[in-house]
């Protein structure tokens, strides 16, 4: 069969399983977006292209399947880096298309060049530019195969214009020619004996996972592992939903802003168990005091996660699930009664860790008729949806607070820039989630700072129906920054006052959504339940307490054991 | 510790900008890169040279590894495990009186005279490194005008 190149590319991705595409046109990407017209693929128009690519960002983590962008040459192509590297730090599997001038003008400084690959390789996992349409149809196979095995990622295939406009034969290929990229799946049976055997010697055993458990799909696995063992259990911010928030045997999350026990717990540890997690300085804090006394077990697809920055005793390069699968089939092969000597043994260990539980809780206080607390906002979220709608939030102390709130009952329910921290991530994350599972409750957690990088998308879920509803964090602040300056630079609130601000309902109004507000207790949950019960989007303004502060919180450069639990007695 | 890497690659539209923005991104030094085709014209041979401690390098060996466009990494650090020789090009302008002294000492380092001109010579000359900055140093007084250098390139010893 003879096609053009615009046409090879929506054969692949029909091949690929793809029925949907984010993206916004241009010049480069014509034939492209004309052949999306004319071969009937559904695409959703994003208003800006950092919109389009966190929308497919969205719909990966939500869906579990690479999601798909699609972008033209120069400008918005720069406007897609940002999502890029997003999704490059999260590991979300995602392909880009992005459009390019023809091969004949490239290098001249054409109209709307740019290096696309170069700009995009330090945030891609692989990129390609496509010069001979003869290479089109294989160069999408591995940019798929890519994407989606070992640590999956973002990958760019940068197409030119008259490469899109040329004909070959097209022919999918079966199977990739990628002999050296061979991503490492089975865990290497000696070393998870050895990790078993660790862990069942153990007196203070703590679980730590991250991401790695979510995007290898093991909630399963790891909810068994830990129900046999009942072993304490943290996650990381990415690792959110692996097991529901508040199972028996949770901590909550820990780190910067992780709970008091967690960290703790990760401090005290004999043996530390760390499970499709990378380390991450947000979660050790000074490195060199982080988890000390402990032997480290560490699981993880990527072998260049493994002694990075910490040094592990039992290193397991594989994916998660096959990994504790294989350690569920020994844990099998224990007597009851060696297991249950185990967990006798750290019934002290439990105690303990009760016990700092008791001394720090995440914990608030709602005045009757106080100004709003953002926790006490968040809870009710969690209450009225029961934890189980898809959530995903923007960057900032309202973040850390649907983190510790928000016990997110299942995988792929949280949906969250961990490891870029990136502003307006939460709207337009939401709409590709939304589109990725249509008939369920997707929340945003947004702060005011936030949402307006990214607002525009609010006319993207107007036109294409998406009943995302946006519950706005608004303190007028720049929260997390203003919190970081009163606390460490005396109170010099700099750069970071959001007094002059929108009108959250009147905006949501002139883009064609439902706009709500709440200042009061009594106003909090009929204006959820309102907006839960509209079918359409919504914005709900939550005027809340401009100055609350996020804790606990290990400033940074401390060990994560030194946490500020409140705000600093103003007279001590 | 000085490391000579050997690194096989995907003969891939900018495979060499992956491997220099993967050291330039994370802060690794190279300290000389030499790149050419192998026997299969679709793989090239990077053979780079840096210098870490052991955490360090073996982070840069995973992360060549990582690149989609590798397709093998060796570490070399061993004297006893692999070969490695660079060629370098020394173009000397002696005085007249020196002359005959730069003759001795390219005869000594077992160089070659490659091209000479009424004012100056072009030297070649192959060997491990320290042997070229030996050279150098020596033909420094002499006039030594400009050096210019392969890098080492390595193979392993035996099969
Ligand atoms: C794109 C981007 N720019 C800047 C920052 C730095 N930053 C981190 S949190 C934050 C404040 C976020 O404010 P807001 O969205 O209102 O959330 P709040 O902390 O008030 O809940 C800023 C500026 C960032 N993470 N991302
Ligand atoms: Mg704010």
């Amino acid at each position: 069969m003879r096609l053009t190149g615009s046409e090879i590319l929506i054969h692949a991705l029909r091949e690929e399983g793809v029925d949907v595409v984010f993206g916004h046109p241009g010049g480069a990407v014509l034939f492209i977006y004309d052949a999306i017209h004319r071969l009937g693929l559904k695409h959703i128009l994003a208003r800006h292209e950092q919109g389009a690519v966190h929308m497919a960002d969205g719909y990966a983590r939500a869906s579990g399947r690479p999601g798909v962008a699609v972008v033209t040459s120069g400008p918005a192509l720069t406007n897609a880096v940002t999502g890029l590297a997003t999704a490059y730090a999260d590991s979300i599997p995602m392909v880009c298309i992005s459009g390019q001038v023809p091969t004949h003008a490239i290098g001249s400084d054409a109209f709307q060049e740019a290096d696309n690959v170069g700009i995009t390789r330090p945030v891609t996992k692989h990129n390609y530019l496509v010069t001979d349409v003869r290479d089109l149809a294989r160069t999408l196979k591995e940019a798929f195969h890519i994407a989606t095995t070992g640590r999956p990622g973002p990958v760019l295939v940068d197409i030119p214009k008259d490469v899109s406009n040329t004909e070959c034969e097209f022919l999918y290929p079966k199977e990739v020619a990628l002999e050296h990229y061979q991503p490492r799946y089975e865990g290497h049976w000696g070393q998870v004996k050895k990790a078993l055997a660790l862990i069942l010697q153990a007196e203070r055993p703590v679980v730590y996972f991250g991401g790695g458990a979510i995007l290898s799909g093991a909630s399963e696995e790891l909810l068994a592992f830990v129900d046999t063992l009942r072993v304490p259990t943290t996650y990381t911010l990415m690792g959110i939903g692996g097991i529901p928030g508040n199972h028996a045997c949770s901590l909550g999350m820990l780190g910067m802003h992780g709970t008091y026990r967690a960290n703790l717990a990760v401090d005290q540890a004999d043996v530390l168990i760390a499970i499709g997690a990378r380390f991450d300085d947000r979660v050790t804090g000074k490195l060199d005091e982080f988890a000390q006394i402990s032997k480290k077990i560490h699981i993880d697809i990527d072998p260049t996660s493994i002694r990075k920055t910490v040094h592990v005793d039992v290193p397991i390069v594989g994916d998660v699930k096959n990994c504790l699968q294989k350690l569920l089939k020994l844990l099998d092969d224990e007597r009851p009664e060696d297991l249950e000597r185990f967990q006798r043994r750290i019934q002290p260990w439990w105690g303990r860790i009760d016990d700092w539980n008791r001394e720090a809780p995440i914990a608030y206080e709602q005045p009757a008729d106080g100004p709003l607390l953002p926790q006490f906002v968040i809870d009710k979220l969690y209450q009225m949806t029961e934890g189980r709608a898809v959530l995903t939030t923007d960057v900032g102390q309202h973040q850390m607070w649907a983190a510790q709130y928000y016990h997110c009952q299942g995988p792929n329910n949280w949906i969250s820039s961990g490891g870029l921290g990136t502003m307006g991530f939460g709207l337009p994350s939401a709409i590709g989630a939304q589109v990725a599972r249509p008939g369920e409750t997707v929340l945003c957690i947004a702060g005011d700072g936030s949402l307006l990088m990214t607002v525009q998308e609010l006319v993207t879920a107007v036109e294409e129906q998406l009943p995302v509803k946006v519950a706005i964090i608004n303190n007028r602040y720049l929260g997390m920054v203003r919190q970081w300056q009163q606390l460490l630079y005396d109170d010099r609130i700099s750069g970071s006052d959001l007094h002059v601000g929108p009108d959250w309902v009147k905006l949501a109004d002139a883009m064609g959504a439902l706009g709500l507000r709440a200042t009061r207790v009594e106003e909090v949950e009929p204006v959820i339940e309102q907006a839960l019960a509209h079918p359409g989007p919504v914005f709900i303004d939550f005027q809340v307490k401009e100055t609350e502060n996020c804790y606990p919180m290990v400033p940074a450069g401390n060990p994560s054991s030194k946490m500020l639990l409140s705000d600093p007695d103003p007279m001590g | 510790m000085r490391h000579t890497i050997s690194v096989l690659v995907r003969n891939e539209f900018g495979v060499l900008s992956r491997v220099a923005g993967m050291f330039s991104g994370r802060g690794y030094n190279i300290d000389s890169l030499n790149v050419a085709p192998t026997l299969d014209p679709k793989v090239s041979c990077m053979t780079l040279v840096t210098h870490g401690d052991d955490d360090t390098i073996e982070q840069i060996t995973k992360q060549l590894h990582k690149l989609i466009d590798v397709i093998t990494v060796k570490d070399y650090v061993q004297q006893k495990d692999f070969v490695g020789r660079e060629l370098a090009m020394l173009k000397v302008a002696p005085s007249p009186d020196a002359r005959a002294e730069v003759l001795r000492v390219v005869e000594i380092f077992r160089g070659k005279i490659v091209d000479v001109s009424p004012k100056s010579f072009v030297v070649e000359v192959t060997g491990a490194l320290d042997k070229i900055d030996a050279m150098a140093r020596l033909l420094e007084p002499l006039g030594l005008v400009q050096v210019v250098r392969t890098g080492p390139l390595a193979v392993g010893r035996g099969l």
